[in-house]
């Protein structure tokens, strides 16, 4: 029971994905579900592995506050930190 | 709050609003050649993918879509639309009929109001230019170090034959006053997300009422395609693709500088280190400026870096272009920059064109060097060093490239 409600939830908060582009596997790590849940609601994926491995920590840092506040993006602290903190260890440079 | 057309797109699926057209036939990630020195984790995710009613481009992102033309698009001056790279910055991008498409023209800098079907702009006096539509981060995947965005290579550009009307006889139908200082244009393309700024762009009444700034609604004879800006589009011939405005809906004269975040701080360079003539003085704020002409530049179309030729003689061409006082030359050298030759320039179809050009050279067995460099009517030439700049734009440093013979 409770595996299929992970899997709901899952297909749920995946959904911003449009359905007829290309998924993007990122890296299988911490915060992964927190990049797919906030950041593919307005861009895919390849974004972030496009723009890889050459932005230091504070680099991604600056992305992330951008997508807040440059775009608007609806992030709360506790994802953007999740999110800031997966694209440094996975996509860092 | 995410807009009703985006949740239609991705609920509904093949309903799709949001990214309609862009129904993927085929992606082959193995035949992709990427420009050498773009961002290495592009690799993972760039992939050769044919769009709707086009030939098979890069694909960079698919949502909000960003596709460059890979180089063998480029051996000729004219870029056919189904060659032609797309990029869009927000990916609600609605299918709008003929039938319905209006511009709505005013603004506080305009003396009336009017609303422009596609039909009235067929039936004003129609004008054509060969243009070239260069993204103004073309070649920013090749900056040192590294900045964040698209990261382009070669391919974010294309050279097409434009037919519309003049901006400035659409203006004329609301009379500017004497106090409007730029124009604005909005597409029908929107964000996402409702509260990500919409892409409103501005130019200098100046540059609006050049006779060549054109409301286009035919591309190479045909009508614009979906993904580059069907039914009208804006053409600023001799500027860069941030302010060619597709799906052009909204047409404002203004009395104060443009705001919002793509004309600052998006689109900048910073004042000084670029030869700019053409200068958007109301919206020179320091330490930047918007970015205007496209800086002169050329590129080699007929090999790629490391490909293996025979020795002996070996025919290079390519192309070069700048922003509208076209080519006066293109010399290349073969000894890194030495000795310099010129190559034969081609045929010219308009200064804002690609300007082909071709050199023969003596291969001898090993490694050879080609560089080029393209010099404009006014005197500039391209840059052997990276003017480095934070969004990685004008890279117009000379081509070097390696050809194996043996």
């Amino acid at each position: 029971m409770r595996t299929l409600a992970v899997v709901i939830f899952a297909a749920l908060i995946t959904l911003p994905a449009a359905a007829d582009e290309t998924p993007v596997q990122l890296k299988k790590a911490d915060g992964l579900d927190r990049v797919e849940a906030n950041c593919q609601a307005c861009h895919s994926l390849s974004y972030i592995a496009m723009n890889s491995p050459f932005l230091n920590a504070a680099g991604w840092d600056a992305e992330v506050t951008k997508m807040i506040k440059a775009f608007g993006a609806p992030i709360d602290e506790a994802d953007a930190k999740a999110i800031a903190d997966y694209l440094k260890k996975n996509y860092g440079g | 709050m995410i807009t009703r057309r985006h949740v239609l797109g991705t609920v509904g699926g093949g309903a799709a609003l949001a990214v309609s057209g862009l129904k993927f036939s085929t992606a082959d990630a193995a035949g992709i050649a990427l420009t050498p020195g773009v961002p290495a984790g592009l690799d993972s995710v760039a992939a050769m993918e044919a769009l709707p009613g086009k030939k098979p481009l890069i694909r960079l992102s698919d949502r909000p879509p960003n596709y460059e033309s890979p180089l063998e698009y480029f051996r000729t001056p004219i870029t056919p639309n189904d060659q032609f790279f797309v990029r869009y910055h927000l990916s609600d991008i609605p299918e709008i009929k003929a039938e319905s498409y209006k511009i709505a023209v005013g603004g506080d800098g305009a003396n009336g109001q009017a609303e422009i079907t596609l039909d009235d702009l067929k039936k004003m006096p129609i004008f054509e230019v060969v243009a070239v539509n260069q993204c103004s981060g073309n070649r920013r995947g090749l900056s040192r170090p590294h900045v964040p965005g698209v990261e382009w290579g070669y391919g974010a550009m294309g050279c097409a034959h434009w037919k519309g009307a003049r901006l400035k006889d659409v203006l004329d139908k609301v009379g500017l006053k004497k106090e409007a200082i730029e124009v604005s244009f909005n597409g029908a393309d929107g964000p996402a997300y409702d509260k990500t700024p919409d892409f409103i762009k501005s130019i200098p009444v100046w540059k609006a009422i050049e006779e060549t700034t054109l409301i286009a609604y035919e591309m190479n004879g045909q009508p614009l395609p979906h993904l580059n800006g069907f039914p009208a589009r804006i053409i600023v011939p001799g500027w860069t693709g941030t302010y060619w405005m597709k799906h052009v809906i909204t047409i404002n004269a203004l009395t104060k500088p443009q705001g919002g975040f793509w004309m600052n701080p998006a689109y900048r360079l910073p004042l000084g280190k670029f030869p700019l003539v053409a200068r958007f003085t109301s919206q020179e704020y320091a330490p930047n400026t918007p970015i205007t002409e496209i800086v002169v530049n050329s590129l080699i179309t007929s090999h790629r870096d490391g490909d293996k030729v025979k020795p002996g003689k070996v025919t290079v061409g390519g192309i070069a272009w700048d922003g509208g006082y076209g080519i006066r030359s293109v010399d290349v050298s073969t000894d890194g920059g030495r000795t310099w030759s010129s190559a034969i320039l081609g045929q010219d179809v308009g200064r804002f064109a690609f300007r082909p050009w071709s050199f023969e050279l003596f291969a001898k067995r090993g490694k050879n060097t080609v560089m080029i460099n393209a010099t404009n009517k006014i005197g500039q030439s391209q840059t052997s060093e990276l003017i480095f700049n934070p969004a990685g734009y004008n890279n117009n440093v000379m081509q070097n490239i390696s050809l194996m013979a043996r």
